[in-house]
């Protein structure tokens, strides 16, 4: 997968990995992907929402160690 | 109008926690790309106030007012588990411990997102606190300017 832009929120707890992935969004064009890494245990519904909100795809997430990673790809 | 969705939340409450939660869902709603508006109204106008003394000329009750209330976002008390001042220095350790942010970092993430600060003018009077002591870029207002944002918003939270 061609990433565009990577936001790294491991540690930080709400609301900073959705403010966070929404000021990286705002530099990406139509198209791009954004992968973010997070730890807050809440990540994973809270960014399934927000990209479902935004009209974003969320392409993939994955476990690892502990992070939890997501693909969204802009709408 | 903009097609944007808006968030509006009412702060009455001059609790820390309270304050806390409707900032941290301002924020988000914020990051949901709405209009985001907190009318700060009665002990809610507290998470307004510069921390520093202001020399400014008022009456006798709104000096005791004054005094009496905390001076900014950092010196509010606990809604509960207060001890006197000793659980807000507990809870601002365990806010740290899990990296999660203070409430007056939460203010100023507000402000970077653009996110409408209001206090509202009659409370102020009632409170006695005058626009010099509260932060700068914080508009004004009374009831109608919060219904004509809330009659049409999406989120209305009265915290």
């Amino acid at each position: 997968m061609n990433v565009d832009k990577l936001v790294d929120a491991k540690g930080l707890a709400c609301p900073m990995p959705i403010v966070r992935t929404k000021k990286a969004m705002d530099g990406l064009s139509s198209g791009q992907i954004l992968e973010v890494h997070a730890t807050d245990k809440g990540a994973k519904n809270d960014l399934t929402a927000w990209a479902a909100s935004g009209g974003h795809s969320l392409l993939k997430h994955e476990e690892e160690a502990g992070v939890l990673k997501f693909w969204i790809q802009k709408g | 109008m903009s097609e944007k969705k808006t968030t509006n939340i009412i702060l009455f409450s001059g609790d820390y926690d309270k304050a806390m939660a409707a900032y941290i869902i301002a924020n988000g709603a914020a990051a949901y790309d709405h209009d985001v508006t907190i009318f700060h109204t009665f002990w809610g106008l507290n998470a307004l106030r510069k921390d520093e003394q202001i020399p400014v000329q008022k009456g006798f009750v709104e000096k005791v007012f004054s005094k009496m209330m905390p001076r900014g976002a950092d010196k509010m008390a606990l809604s509960k588990m207060n001890f006197a001042g000793f659980g807000p220095k507990m809870i601002k350790g365990v806010i740290k411990k899990h990296n999660a942010m203070t409430l007056p970092q939460l203010v100023e993430m507000a402000q970077e997102q653009d996110i409408k600060l209001v206090a509202c003018t009659m409370t102020m009077d009632l409170l006695g606190l005058q626009k010099e002591e509260l932060l700068d870029g914080v508009e004004y207002a009374g009831v109608a300017a919060y219904l004509a944002d809330a009659e049409n918003g999406n989120v209305n939270l009265f915290i």
